[in-house]
């Protein structure tokens, strides 16, 4: 089925070429970071994690969404979401691919990465990380692959897969809780140090992940003039309304128990995100642009007559991906870090070659997610032919 | 003569592979002086200490361990000075009791706690306990993931964003103990080396009295006669690490 991939429009070389370029930019960015180590970063003994974890925590995000059309179509034989699925899990497969490079970026001693294998260490929940992402990936290469090849030659999916999309379901879940449980199992991080950081991770998930679904889905019907299907953006345009509501309400949840208890402990991160603490806040106007998205995709997503509008729901998608990508990609991670355990204010700004860095691995990303793409959809076309 | 080689290869071949096979049996017999029943730690009488005595202790732990001088916020810290109001956040804040301790300065470094977050979370055992309750690191398996500086309560560790050697003056570097290399996470590792050969840490040795050393689970030694006569704190504890290191106030 890849050969589908090397046969292509001058547009789809042109893409390609253009991704390539921003690998091959991010590379160049990282040799510096190799030479002289995470100095090149905004990163700092305070802020210790910075822009690659939260894209790594956010992406993990992306990549668990396609259980939402998972569950629908294999427990309840939701039929719409088979023309779709595979665009799903391909996005997962992009998205782990993704998360993985981000931790290898983010390493001090990036060539001693196995020593994870050589000294296994099950009392670390990076370890736990580590097997629920490659697992995850594996599964979703395996199911895409095997279901798309049978429906090439028009035949049922073989029996054999059936265990290993069941299993692809809680294993989906288990990615995004794991990845929280990094940040909520640690004491004196007042920020992550809640036992709604799993959910939460998982509300915004749900959200962002179809809402970039969806988005991805008008593009394929426009370059790849294939259609998705109006039914099945319609379904997950529903589980998008609801993921941002959810999302929505159990950051209400945090922010009434932090707000109310006044422990300063916690309380001071969320004044750092959204007021700025001694006078530092860089990060107040972008937290209320995501909290105003967020609650304005919700203003305009619960009303069906909205959603039906291809350009309004596009619209809705990418105020609900603003709104979480702030959420997740700038405010959770360094939030956690400010004020530091010694109740110091040290921000932290990303500098340039370490946001170069990052534009390399989503380049890499979406490179593997217009080759799969580019195969699965020429299949379907082959298909409906 | 030749029985003899013979007898004597088959027991070197089995001694070799007893060693192989059970190299830690070997190890156990060396024996360290009580390893099991020590926990060191320390108490520093905040009422003695002064800037002086604080700068001196500072000095010969960061030179004696090679830590480098970095001037921005990518520093490395084995010891240093902060404020009560900062090392005990929360602890500070009324007023009307230890006023005047809110601003003062004391001094700072790993609590070598004994249920230290940092080691739980380490994905390759770089840091690891001590039988004799040091928190340890080996800088050599770090893979530099940070995970332990975000799982540190006491923001005790510092991250090699540079190659240190940039920041150190060659004739300065001792060569008692090792420098280490960019990507890798350190911190105060109690003088291990110095204890493994009868001695006290550099900055108990500087302080002159000013800190108290000992092993805390021996009643008699003079770290535990010292708390059970004067009041002492150790930060945060509700976080339940149980640090080792103790402030005499």
């Amino acid at each position: 089925m890849l050969e589908k991939a090397i046969k292509g429009s001058k547009l789809y070389w042109g893409w390609i070429g253009l991704l390539l370029l921003g690998v091959a930019t991010g590379f160049f960015a990282y040799t510096f970071q190799m030479k002289e180590g995470l100095s090149i970063t905004g990163m700092s003994r305070d802020v210790s994690w910075g822009f690659y974890i939260a894209q790594f925590t956010f992406l993990v995000g992306v990549a668990a969404s396609a259980v939402m059309m998972v569950i629908p179509k294999y427990l309840h034989h939701y039929q719409t979401f088979g023309r779709v699925l595979i665009l799903g899990e391909f996005l997962a497969v992009a998205a782990v691919s993704m998360c993985l490079l981000f931790i290898v970026v983010d390493l001090g001693q990036p060539q001693r990465m196995l020593n994870v294998l050589l000294h296994p260490t099950p009392r670390s929940i990076l370890f736990w990380d580590m097997i629920v992402l490659n697992g995850y990936l594996f599964l979703n290469i395996l199911i895409g692959w095997v279901t798309l090849q049978a429906e090439r030659k028009g035949v049922e999916p073989p029996k054999w897969i059936k265990p290993f999309i069941y299993l692809s379901i809680p294993w989906a879940v288990s990615i995004h809780t794991v990845t929280a449980f990094l940040y909520c199992g640690l004491p004196g991080r007042g920020f992550w140090l809640t036992a709604i950081l799993a959910p939460r991770f998982l509300a915004s998930a749900f959200a962002s992940g179809p809402a970039f679904l969806i988005l991805l889905c008008y593009i394929v019907k426009i370059f790849a003039k294939w259609d998705p299907g109006k039914e099945a953006i319609q379904s997950l345009a529903k589980i998008v309304t609801y993921a941002i509501i959810t999302n929505l309400f159990f950051l209400s949840l945090e922010i009434f128990t932090v707000g109310y208890s006044q422990i300063p402990s916690h309380l001071l991160h969320f004044k750092y995100l959204f007021f700025g603490l001694e006078g530092h806040a860089t990060y107040a106007p972008w937290m209320w642009v995501s909290v105003v998205a967020g609650l304005l995709a919700v203003l305009i997503l619960l009303f069906p007559q909205n959603r039906k509008s291809d350009n309004v729901l596009a619209m809705a998608c990418v105020l609900v991906f603003l709104s979480t990508w702030i959420d997740k990609g700038m405010g959770m991670i360094s939030g956690g870090f400010v004020p530091n355990p010694l109740e110091e204010v040290v921000e932290y700004i990303p500098t340039k070659l370490e946001l170069l860095i990052t534009l390399g691995v989503y380049a890499a990303g979406f490179l593997i997610l217009t080759i799969l793409y580019k195969v699965a959809v020429g299949v379907k076309k082959e298909v409906d032919a | 003569m030749r029985a003899n080689r013979r007898k004597f290869l088959k027991i070197a071949g089995l001694a070799t592979l007893g060693w192989s096979v059970f190299p830690n049996l070997l190890r156990a017999s060396e024996g360290g002086e009580g390893a099991g029943h020590v926990r060191w730690g320390l108490a520093i009488d905040t009422k003695k200490l002064n800037d002086e005595v604080m700068e001196k202790a500072i000095v010969a732990c960061h030179k004696n361990h090679n830590v480098p001088h970095i001037p921005d916020k990518r520093e490395i810290k084995w010891l240093w000075k902060t404020t009560f109001h900062k090392a005990f956040p929360g602890q500070m804040l009324d007023n009307m009791h230890i006023s005047e301790y809110a601003e003062k300065e004391t001094l700072v470094l790993c609590n070598h706690c004994d249920n230290p977050p940092c080691v739980r979370v380490c994905p390759t055992k770089a840091t690891f306990k001590r039988a004799d309750g040091i928190t340890m690191m080996d800088f050599h398996r770090c893979i530099g993931c940070r995970y332990c500086m975000a799982a540190c309560p006491f923001g005790a560790r510092s991250f090699n964003f540079y190659d240190p050697k940039k920041f150190l003056k060659s004739e300065e570097i001792t060569t008692q103990f090792p420098t280490r290399t960019k990507g890798v996470v350190e911190k105060c590792l109690l003088c291990y080396e110095r204890l493994d050969e009868g001695k006290k840490p550099y900055c108990v040795e500087a302080a002159e009295g000013v800190i108290y050393f000992g092993n805390l689970n021996d009643p008699e030694s003079e770290i535990r006669k010292v708390l059970a006569e004067r009041y002492a704190i150790k930060r945060k504890p509700e976080l339940g690490t149980f640090p080792s290191v103790y402030y005499l106030i």
